[in-house]
């Protein structure tokens, strides 16, 4: 009984070893390589793919969740008359946190699955392995630019994500709530820091956008080519990106703002 | 002495435990039809996955047009399938693109010809498979049967020096059989192209072969011209080109035996649940 238990966990770390070697050797191949003018189209095409057609949904949860933290921030700061703070707080709030962590979770959502599928299926019908005998290498005609794209448009999209969520703030916070519009927009000005809170929050977003990439690539190229296999590899992105995301957003936290 | 495209010097391959191939040696000699011939499930789309360098043997060495598949750098591996044609057995068209922009496909990645000549080129590809009229199509909108054409048609299209042709002849009506089986043949002829085909139509493959082999359970058992294997009166390769359910060349599939997994109830979970691994 014990030894059998011990084997299956044997088992379980051998396999997961050798998944994360597959997965770096799919992120290195896909990275060391000559760059190839022919792809500038092709991550173009991914951009608007993972990018674009992330817009909405981007819009639309920044712009609840700047309301909410404009809603909830007011109803404490005003119960200390610092509600003049209110902006500053949902700026940074977002700057800083929610924007990046919420947008990776839903590029995670939106556009993770949809690669792991993509390339999941093209391989379940042969479509990676007949490009690899015509004599193009999947892994730059179809992993690298997918991989670029995402990489490019996270950092966008969470950046879109906090100011939309700024805006929405300033719209329940001024328009509303009646605070005055000075001093929500220039306290705001004076408290945030590029290089102390922006560029931080950027930072977030560049490494989760990295690793959810990575993640929904590996996952899709790796799938088991059976249905049972694609929908296990789209769930483990969504799975395995989100909690990647938060884990690694506690120690990015950690290790950018000296307590 | 002749040119050899292919040569398969003592190839062993299995998957898991179950062994598909062992020991296996034959020559496919340049510009020649070659039809590799055998009962489903023997293992011939694996052998062309061989070839092609999908896969890795567990033993023995694969030369490719003079190079050892499993030794050269995946660059040169990419460089020389450019010179090579597969036909999948699943057709393996590009779903998202049109039956045009599939069969353009290679040309646009290893050539430097422009748009209009692209175009001549593809839409003489798919003329010679009698699909010119569904090129705006996509592969969704065709039947089993033309997607395989179209397929065909991609693997011809930049005129490779070898063509490996999973089952080329199944889900064709009589019509398009003889079209398809002759465009072959003339690929082979005109462009002395070596032709590798994998198929069980036995009376196809023959008409437009040189060279025959017949393989069964992981080995030869037999190879010749097509008229030599008709006199050759080794039983199982007799009853292979015969079509005779009965003999040494086994139709199922290893299992245990069939009465006990229908009857054996005690021990009928042990028998058919049974797994290697
Ligand atoms: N991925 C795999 N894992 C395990 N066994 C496999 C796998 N693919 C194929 N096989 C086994 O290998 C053997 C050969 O398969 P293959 O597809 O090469 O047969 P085939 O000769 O092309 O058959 P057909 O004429 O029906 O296409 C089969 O017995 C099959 O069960
Ligand atoms: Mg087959």
């Amino acid at each position: 009984m014990l030894i059998h238990a011990l084997r299956r966990i044997g088992r379980f770390g051998f396999e997961m070893l050798s998944s994360m070697g597959r997965a770096l050797r799919l992120l290195s191949s896909a990275l060391i390589r000559r760059p190839d003018h022919r792809n500038i189209p092709l991550i173009i095409g991914q951009i608007y793919q993972l990018g674009v057609l992330s817009i909405l949904i981007i819009v639309c949860s920044g712009f609840a969740i700047g309301a909410v933290l404009a809603l909830q921030g007011y109803t404490q700061l005003v119960r200390v008359g610092s509600e003049s703070a209110l902006g500053l707080g949902v700026a940074l709030v977002l700057v800083m946190e929610i924007g990046p962590v919420v947008s990776a979770l839903l590029f995670a959502g939106r556009a993770g699955s949809a690669v792991t599928a993509e390339i999941g299926l093209m391989k379940a019908t042969e479509q990676l392995a007949s490009m690899e005998m015509i004599g193009v290498d999947p892994i730059s005609r179809i992993i690298a630019p997918r991989f670029w794209g995402g990489f490019i448009v996270l950092p966008l999209l969470a950046l879109m994500f906090s100011v939309v969520g700024i805006w929405a703030g300033s719209l329940v916070a001024v328009d509303w709530l009646g605070v005055y519009s000075g001093s929500f927009w220039s306290v705001m000005e004076q408290g945030v820091d590029f290089f102390d809170h922006v560029m931080k929050g950027i930072i977030k977003s560049i490494v989760f956008g990295f690793v959810v990439i990575w993640i929904s690539l590996y996952q899709g190229y790796d799938s088991l080519p059976t249905s049972e296999g694609l929908s296990k590899a789209t769930t483990n992105t969504v799975v395995f990106s989100s909690v990647w995301i938060l884990v690694l957003d506690f120690f990015l936290t950690l290790m950018m703002f000296e307590l | 002495m002749t040119r050899n495209s292919i040569v398969f010097d003592n190839v062993s391959y299995n998957f898991g435990k179950k062994e598909i191939f062992k020991n296996l040696s034959f020559e496919v000699p340049a510009g020649q039809t070659v039809g590799i011939m055998g009962p489903s499930g023997t293992g011939k789309t694996t052998l062309l996955r061989l070839m092609g360098g999908q896969i890795q043997p567990d033993n023995g060495t694969i030369l490719v047009e003079g190079k050892d598949i499993n030794k050269i750098k995946r660059a040169e591996l990419f460089e020389l399938r450019k010179c090579l044609g597969m036909l999948f057995q699943s057709g393996a068209l590009f779903s998202d693109l049109t039956v045009f922009e599939n069969v353009a496909f290679p040309l646009k990645e290893h050539t430097r010809l422009n748009g209009e000549m692209i175009r001549y080129l593809v839409l003489i590809k798919l003329n010679s498979v009698g699909l010119r009229g569904a090129a705006h199509l996509f592969p969704r909108e065709l039947s089993g049967g033309m997607q395989r054409r179209v397929a065909l048609a991609r693997a011809m299209a930049l005129d490779p020096k070898l063509i490996m042709y999973d089952e080329p002849f199944t889900g064709l009506d009589p019509i398009a059989l003889g079209v398809i089986s002759n465009l072959i043949k003339d690929v082979g002829s005109v462009y002395e192209c070596t032709n590798v085909i994998v198929s069980h139509d036995i009376e196809e493959t023959a008409r437009i072969s040189n060279l025959l082999y017949v393989l069964s359970e992981g080995e030869i058992i037999g190879q010749g011209s097509p008229q030599d294997l008709k006199k050759d009166d080794s039983p199982r390769l007799k009853q292979f080109l015969n079509g005779l359910p009965d003999g040494p060349v086994p139709f199922h599939y290893p299992a245990p035996e069939y009465l006990d997994s229908l009857i054996g109830v005690k021990n009928t979970k042990r028998t058919i649940i049974k797994r290697d691994d």
